[in-house]
């Protein structure tokens, strides 16, 4: 297993975001990781990169015991991650951007082979042609690619995928899917939050579903599309199940 | 035969960056400038000329090195003095007890960059308002403790004898050799910015300062990287400080922590553009000028600090990312030479 969460719980003061999560994720698959808005997907995946410790439970990674560790050594190890809300380093160049993450990732490159990987990668995502701007400068569709490019550039061996497809249009929705179709050709694990359902569903080889911080549903994208706690917890209740309960 | 093209390709790319980096119109005419204008009292042998240069390049070798932790890092430091004043300290300390300066110069930059490490494990863990504050209370911490620490003489601090000076061909020869190295400092000042800019612990420090959380996501070692860019920029005030009390002949503490000299390092890293080795130069360059020509207006003679303090906050406001910064992006065709 490339990633496994057991029984990991995170609490903020009082509230719960995680509550016994397991999760085990083998090389090579795409795992979507679906849930309702604050259901605690954005803290799964900080605490699963070190952003936040988990309150309970162990996280491995490589089957090495990684919880706690912090955010740059599980970089080291081969896992990297895009952002819900992009980070982009606005004041230095979209090449300097992606140059720190072959430098500083899990290959570690120097400056020199870093700045090969950057342009590679950037015309992968097809953003060769903002090389030399500063990230600041792109717009919202062109800063997703880059926090993508950014990841890809250190070659990691598992990229969580935060809501890359979010506040993208239908076109280029369709563009970022088939580039994560070529990332996991090349051998990444991936794991990815998306609210775009169809996408999801199309790309994803099994899906997990959380609500309230608990893991409430697992298995292929059919499988989930039909649970009823699934479509309960998306839909609400339907007055058939409600007058039955 | 394909790994070995492969090989001799990466190696050229990795040649080729490594090179282009050294071609870089920026640093050396700003090197070539420095010279210079730092090698003129030098050669027409004018004192008066000297003098005035001797500020100026302090003020150079303060402002790049402060850059390092202010401008590339993010990390705005009331504490540089601190590291002047100790090295200065320590360096007066072993000249006392009969060391030549060439020994001074080094211990003094050590105990500058010893006092960074231990200090950057305590206070870089610190963001923003918070690490700043703690800085200004590090200047004050020090300045008692060295006022009541009686190896360094206390209150009334370390004097020279004057015949010190005789091992260096006496006094007059003395200031033009404590110029030469100045001068010799500063450009390794400029010099030392330049190549951690361009470094790959550059583009780390560059990415702390961009987003701190991002950087750590992307695998920046950041506790490390930060302490290491504090102990960079507290070397050079470290020597500096030898250097300003190897002159001066006595050092005491008011004289050696006076926050002044960090709030007006600042002052110039901001004004000519924090995060750019030329940006350092030309705003210490042009403080000084400044300075100099409010020291001897008898208008304004004594309100110095509180234009600084007036232009700082003028510069926060209007060209946040300095006069160097506001021409990069202006004219975008200077950005190379502007490094």
């Amino acid at each position: 297993m490339l990633l496994e969460l057991n029984c990991v719980s995170r609490s903020f003061g009082g509230l719960h975001a995680l509550s016994d999560v397991t999760i085990t994720l083998p090389q090579g698959e795409i795992l979507g990781l679906l849930g309702p808005n604050g259901a605690g997907k954005t803290t799964l995946f900080n605490v699963i990169n070190g952003v936040c410790p988990p309150s309970a439970g162990t996280v491995r990674f490589r089957g090495q015991d990684v919880t706690g560790k912090p955010p740059y050594a599980l970089s080291h190890m081969g896992l990297a991650r895009t952002h819900q809300i992009v980070r982009p380093l606005n004041e230095l160049t979209v090449r300097e951007n992606v140059m720190v993450g072959a430098c500083f990732g899990h290959e570690q490159r120097r400056l020199g082979e870093a700045a090969t990987i950057a342009e590679q990668t950037l015309a992968f995502v097809g953003l060769e042609a903002r090389t030399n701007q500063l990230a600041g400068s792109l717009n919202v569709a062109e800063k997703k690619r880059l926090e993508l490019a950014r990841a890809l550039a250190a070659r990691p061996l598992l990229l969580l995928l935060d809501e890359v497809l979010a506040g993208l249009n239908p076109v280029e929705i369709g563009a970022m899917v088939e580039i994560v179709r070529q990332i996991r050709d090349q051998g990444v694990t991936i794991f990815m939050i998306e609210h775009v359902m169809h996408a999801i569903m199309n790309v994803s080889d099994r899906i997990v579903v959380l609500e309230y911080g608990r893991l409430i549903a697992e298995g292929t994208p059919a499988q989930v599309a039909n649970d009823p706690k699934v479509i309960e917890a998306y839909l609400g209740r339907s007055p058939h199940t409600a007058q039955a309960g | 035969m394909k790994v070995v093209t492969a090989v001799q390709r990466a190696i050229s790319t990795v040649s080729r960056v490594e090179i282009a980096r050294w071609i870089s119109p920026g640093l050396w005419l700003t090197l070539l400038a420095v010279a210079g204008f730092g090698a003129w009292p030098l050669v027409i042998g004018q004192a008066s000329l000297r003098e005035t240069l001797f500020t100026a390049l302090l003020a150079i070798a303060l402002a790049s090195s402060l850059n390092i932790i202010l401008g590339f890092t993010g990390y705005v430091s009331f504490g540089h003095v601190v590291f002047f004043g100790l090295g200065g300290y320590v360096g007066m300390l072993v000249l006392s007890k009969g060391a030549p300066l060439w020994v001074a110069m080094p211990l003094g930059g050590l105990a500058a960059g010893l006092l960074a490490y231990g200090l950057g494990a305590a206070i870089l863990r610190l963001r923003g308002a918070y690490f700043t504050l703690a800085t200004i209370g590090v200047n004050e911490a020090m300045r008692a403790f060295v006022n009541n620490f009686a190896p360094f003489g206390g209150a009334t601090g370390i004097s020279l004898k004057f015949t010190v000076y005789n091992d260096y061909g006496g006094a007059a020869n003395a200031l033009w050799l404590v110029y030469g190295l100045l001068l010799a400092v500063t450009l390794a000042a400029i010099l030392l910015s330049y190549t951690v800019k361009t470094s790959k612990f550059g583009l780390g420090l560059m990415a702390i300062r961009e987003d701190e959380d991002a950087a750590e996501v992307m695998g920046v070692v950041t506790p490390r990287a930060k302490t290491w860019a504090y102990v960079l920029s507290a070397i050079i005030p470290g020597i500096v400080g030898v250097i300003f009390f190897f002159k001066n002949g006595n050092i005491e503490p008011a004289d050696a922590f006076r926050l002044q000299i960090s709030i007006e390092s600042i002052v110039m890293v901001m004004l000519g553009g924090q995060g750019t080795v030329i940006g350092a130069v030309l705003g210490a360059a042009g403080y000084q000028q400044l300075r100099s020509f409010l020291l001897t207006n008898p208008l304004v003679k004594d309100l110095q600090l509180a234009i600084a303090g007036g232009l700082l906050l003028l510069i926060v406001l209007f060209i946040p990312t300095g006069v160097v910064g506001l021409i990069r992006r202006k004219l975008p065709v200077l950005r190379k030479l502007l490094v």
